[in-house]
């Protein structure tokens, strides 16, 4: 018999039911899984970042020992583009198959893949290979300039219009203002770098291909590689079990993926195919360099008048990735005049994509920067700046949102933070002989959900199966699931298996947009509503049960016991007693839900908010700058697990102070390399770099997102933070960077 | 990666002659000793180092630290990183060694790094370990990309026109501060060389970093007796907290009487193309005041001939201020 927990599990710090898998080693993660047969491909890459491929000498390669194969455009067969769709169905964003042109258009290019017993062969296969070229002159230049696009762009999720938000007189406005701010702020290429490299293993049999890879999005993978491959989509299966990490990198297939599977059907044996760290930085996405034109008008009280937000990103010669810098600006603050607006400049590099907080990292750390430079010119405090311009509703729009406590957000982070202490003057404030630094910023990120399906299981030993094609990529979305099928059936977690990580799966979300825990929620509790509706059946239809004559509307399930409401739980029966006494192994239920997110005519405006507090101190005697002390207050939805939540959130703050103060990915001048391409040129976070970060959560449900009133919190952690310390950073060194990441060459003046 | 085969002699006299038939002991050598493999492997991986033969020396009893007779320390060239900067003679009487290795790296990394092998680390310049770029200290001649590209992280003392890369070592930068001497052993017999004269500057020949010729097999590194009274420090100025090379570093040796210095040892980091004594510095300081005047008047002299690269200027002042601090927190010591 099942023991049975009355309590609800939705809200409880509760421990990731697959920890014990990850510090066992248990978890076997993409590329762990080996199968008989196995040969390792290794990719060449161009060496060039602009130019033709006019020769590959692959003669030398393919006489190394242990080499099977060394493929290039005359070899591979035939794979076929991935072509965009309606939704979030076929994303990718390099939609040039592998080796379909001899066209390099950004250093690092695949241009040939040796394919060998082992990894070491393979490797010294593909180093063997020696291509010619026709070099033309690379354009990686940092300085960016609006290309020439059409007034409507076409991007990886359709069409976008370059004035994207337009309100009232923006510029006649400015011009009039009594206070203004006209600055540029310059975000950095950044390179995702999850730890887990990119993987895949692709086995076929017959025209059945299984894909073993490290993605955030089975079901997406799925569609885009049964194209590529001319197959029916039930004739591709995506299996993703864990992930290490992909903060946005992983969302949609990169063109290791199709040419894995394609060597696999050319030698008819698996093939697996892991990218170099090097690779990380040249063909597997960045999050773009973007620059940022701020003006700001204001009244001599603090009342915003205008504000036009007018920015520049890179991107690649082939891709349609926009990176929407005015994501949160229409609607974060109340001003009657305001343009967003974008342009884009193509250079030689690799394909840009989702990082983490994707648009809105780098457009608020312009526009929160923009305010708190703005505050400084009125000689006000930012937290009163941003008071003084809380808007009623989503003036973009005229939607009320749909649960909005910025408010709240500022006031309780100044408290916990004790701002009231702040002396606003320049390097005024000490401790132990360290200059100290105080910023703030905001923070915003979209609410809402995707598209979903999921199946609940209850079984006859008292134990619940819960299943959905969406993945687990570190941040606790197994534990989610189990939490919700014990919410829905009261059965503990320890007896509850969740099943993610595979196309053949119920179709379920990407793990992006932060968006994959209020889409399942819907999902799963109509798949448990389901199997508990079989179960009542069962037990008002079974000889023998003592529910024989009843209704099934006369019964209810909790704790585990099915009961006649009218009695209570306390005559109930284990609901895997009844399951046995009827000889089922099994009850299954199904359910799914729509995407709110992005939908045409919305009722109401749905995001998260909050804000970031930060102290840094400065030893201008040697330049040290350290951040030293975090305060986070979050506004998004009810929280399912604050354990891990609080995870996400102190993580993205770790994140953001390297997108302060060391991420930059840099592009070599000359031949448009990523010349920093490792662990140690491209700077991230170390623990030592890590201060304390308190994070709060107000935890108020958005019932107009799920019935749990959840909304996702993968992402909002990162948003802001970069513009509250480079806040602290002036505080406390007078020194206003606005190109990141803030170096100390910046502040040695 | 390159094949090559992989030799575990215990024999010092075995080990010297095979190395010894290397073409070079420089860049391109065929035959290279390995002591922790953290260097060596790392550019193999990187197909910047290609030997056809690999001579593990951790089986040739190098690995003890002794005292030595004059009163100083000898210390074997496979003892381990970690261990030599947790040796408590080390932490007593050359603290600015141990705080110089307990600097570097990483607590897995100095366990298994060598001394020998950090004595012959190689540069982090990103032009030397790619081998798509081209390189003068990789490939004699192909130029240097480094001086019109990336060089945030290059030399500012001791450059030239064919290569601007820093010595990363912050180990070697304390024992230049305390005058070490190197050992060792070749096909012609064993021979001693002061640390000043071991590494070379790149001039025209930036493949030639040391003064070893194939076949020699650096034994051990001896430590002259302690200077009596000396106040030690060693500073690392970076971006991040911890686990990157130096930006700029000072490893100091100060000995104040009566308020005066009396004795001064001074080495920067991070920003020469060897490991770099200054001195210039210890001119400036010697019998002067010990206060904040002197400190920043060594600091002027020993960047005095600093030059910049496009990206490095701030490391002139950066560098100022680390020995200037440094000095003033050794005197304070
Ligand atoms: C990620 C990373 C971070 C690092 N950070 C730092 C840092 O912050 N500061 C720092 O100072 N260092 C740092 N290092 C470098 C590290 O200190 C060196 O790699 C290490 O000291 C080399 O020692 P080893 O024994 O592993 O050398 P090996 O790789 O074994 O050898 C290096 C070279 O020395 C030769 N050699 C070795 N022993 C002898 C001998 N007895 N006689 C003659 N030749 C010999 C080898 O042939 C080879 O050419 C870092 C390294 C890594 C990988
Ligand atoms: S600085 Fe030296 S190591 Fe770097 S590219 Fe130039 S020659 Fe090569």
């Amino acid at each position: 018999m099942t023991e049975t927990s009355t309590t609800s599990p939705i809200g409880r710090d509760t421990p990731r039911v697959d920890g014990p898998r990850k510090v066992t080693g248990l978890a076997q993660y993409t590329s762990d899984f080996l199968f008989p047969g196995m040969l390792y491909g290794v990719p060449v890459e161009a060496t060039i970042a602009n130019g033709k491929l006019l020769a590959l000498d692959t003669v030398a390669a393919e006489k190394m020992p242990g080499v099977r194969a060394v493929f290039h455009r005359a070899n591979i067969g035939r794979i076929f583009r991935s072509t965009p769709a309606p939704g979030f169905d076929r994303v990718c964003e390099e939609r040039r198959p592998p080796f379909e042109d001899d066209v390099i258009q950004y250093y690092g290019q695949y241009i040939a893949l040796a394919v060998a017993d082992t990894f070491e062969a393979a490797k010294a296969a593909a180093d063997a290979v020696r291509a010619t070229y026709a070099k033309e002159k690379s354009n990686v230049e940092a300085r960016l300039e609006a290309g020439h696009d059409p007034d409507v762009v076409f991007t990886t999720y359709g069409p976008v219009p370059r004035e994207q938000s337009k309100r009232g007189d923006p510029e006649g406005a400015f011009a009039s203002a009594p206070v203004k701010l006209d600055e540029t702020y310059v975000t950095p290429a950044e390179t995702h770098n999850p730890l887990e490299l990119h993987a895949t293993t692709a086995i076929w049999d017959g025209t059945m291909l299984t894909l073993y890879d490290s993605t955030q999005g089975v079901v997406n993978a799925r569609s885009v590689l049964a194209q590529m491959f001319g197959l029916p989509k039930e004739n591709v299966r995506v299996i993703s079990k864990f992930l290490g990490s992909g903060f946005g990198g992983k969302l949609y297939p990169w063109t290791h993926v199709p040419l894995a599977a394609a060597a696999a059907r050319q030698l008819g044996k698996p093939v697996k195919l892991v990218v170099s760290r090097k690779m990380m930085f040249q063909s597997v996405g960045h999050r773009a360099r973007t620059q940022q034109r701020m003006r700001l008008g204001a009244t001599r009280e603090g009342k915003l008048v205008s504000l036009m937000h007018d920015y520049v990103y890179h991107m690649s010669m082939l891709g349609d990735y926009h990176e929407d810098c005015g994501e949160a600006t229409p609607f974060h603050y109340s001003v009657p005049n305001l343009r967003a607006s974008f342009g884009r400049a193509r250079r030689n590099i690799g394909a840009t994509a989702d990082m983490r907080g994707p648009g809105a990292v780098p457009g608020l750390y312009a526009t929160e920067s923009a305010m708190n430079e703005l505050a400084d010119n009125l000689k006000m405090d930012p937290v009163q700046l941003r008071l003084l311009n809380e808007p009623r509703l989503d003036e973009s729009n005229g939607l009320l949102f749909s649960s909005r406590h910025y408010v709240e957000c500022l006031n309780v982070g100044a408290e916990k933070f004790g701002w009231a202490k702040r002396n606003p003057a320049i390097g005024s404030m000490k401790r132990d002989g360290l200059t100290l630094g105080w910023g703030m910023a905001g923070a915003a990120w979209i609410a809402g959900r995707f598209e979903a399906a999921a199946n609940v299981q209850l079984r006859d030993d008292g134990t619940v199966r819960v299943a959905c094609a969406t993945q687990d990529i570190g941040t606790g979305t197994y534990t989610i699931l189990a939490q919700l099928a014990s919410e829905k059936t009261g059965v503990p977690l320890d007896n509850i298996e969740v099943e993610l990580g595979d196309s053949a799966l119920p179709d379920g979300p990407i793990s992006g947009g932060s968006l994959a825990t209020s889409s399942v929620i819907p999902a799963v509790f109509k798949a448990a509503d389901q199997a508990i509706a079989s179960l009542l059946i069962i037990a008002v239809t079974t000889p023998g049960s003592p529910f024989l004559g009843h209704k099934p509307d006369d019964l209810a399930l909790e704790g585990g016991r099915i009961f006649v409401k009218a009695e209570g739980p306390g005559k109930g029966v284990p609901f895997g007693d009844l399951l046995r006494r009827a000889n089922a192994r099994l009850v299954t239920g199904s359910g799914s839900a729509e995407m709110t997110a992005f939908a045409p005519n919305p009722k109401f405006s749905k995001h998260s908010f909050g804000c970031h507090f930060v102290e840094v101190t400065w030893q201008a005697e040697i330049a040290r700058l350290r951040v030293s002390r975090v305060v986070t207050v979050m506004d998004a939805g009810r929280i399912l697990n604050p354990l891990t939540g609080r995870n996400q959130i102190q993580g993205a703050v770790v994140m953001g102070i390297g997108m302060a103060l060391f991420e930059e990915t840099i592009y070599d001048p000359q031949n448009g390399a990523p010349i920093n391409s490792n662990l140690a040129d491209y700077m991230v976070t170390v623990n030592a770099d890590a201060p304390p970060i308190d994070v709060t959560f107000l935890d108020y449900p958005d019932k107009e997102i799920n019935e749990l009133g959840a909304r996702g919190i993968g992402e909002i952690g990162l948003a802001g933070i970069a513009a509250a310390i480079t806040d602290a950073v002036h505080h406390a060194t007078g020194v206003r960077v606005r190109e990141l990441p803030v170096r100390i060459e910046n502040l040695l003046v | 990666m390159h094949i090559f085969e992989f030799i575990r002699p215990t024999d010092p006299a075995a080990a010297i002659a095979a190395a010894a038939q290397s073409k070079t002991a420089q860049q391109g050598a065929d035959v290279r000793f390995m002591g922790g493999g953290t260097t060596l492997i790392d550019l193999m991986k990187l197909n910047v180092e290609t030997p056809d033969r690999v001579l593990d020396i951790n089986r040739l009893s190098l690995d003890k630290i002794e005292d030595t007779a004059d009163g100083g320390l000898k210390i074997g060239a496979t003892v381990r990183n970690s261990d030599l900067a947790n040796h408590p003679k080390v932490q007593k009487d050359y603290l600015v060694l141990s705080q110089a290795i307990l600097n570097g790296a990483s607590a897995q990394i100095r366990n298994m790094a060598t001394v020998g092998g950090n004595l012959l680390q190689r540069t982090r310049c990103v032009y030397f370990r790619d081998t798509a770029m081209s390189c003068n200290k990789r490939e004699p001649g192909s130029g240097c990309p480094a001086i019109t590209g990336h060089n945030r992280t290059l030399a500012i003392l001791g450059t030239s026109e064919h290569c601007i890369a820093t010595n990363p070592s912050d180990m070697c930068v304390a024992m230049a501060a305390l005058e070490a001497t190197i050992h060792v052993q070749g096909s012609k017999g064993s021979r001693v060389v002061s640390f000043g004269d071991f590494h070379l500057l790149p001039g025209n020949t930036p493949h030639r970093e040391t003064v070893l010729e194939p076949g020699d097999l650096i034994t051990h590194v001896t430590l002259p007796p302690p200077v009596v009274g000396s106040k030690q420090l060693y500073l690392k100025l970076r971006d991040r907290a911890s686990y990157e090379f130096a930006l700029a570093s000072a490893a100091v040796m100060l000995t104040i009487a009566s308020g005066r210095i009396t004795h001064a040892r001074v080495a920067l980091g991070g920003v020469g193309t060897k490991p770099w004594r200054s001195p210039e510095a210890e001119t400036a300081l010697a019998g002067k005041p010990a206060n904040d005047a002197t400190f920043r008047q060594a600091a002027e002299a020993a960047l005095r001939n600093a030059k910049a690269q496009s990206e490095n200027k701030f490391k002139i002042e950066l560098a100022r201020r680390c020995l200037t601090y440094a000095l003033k927190m050794a005197s304070m010591s």
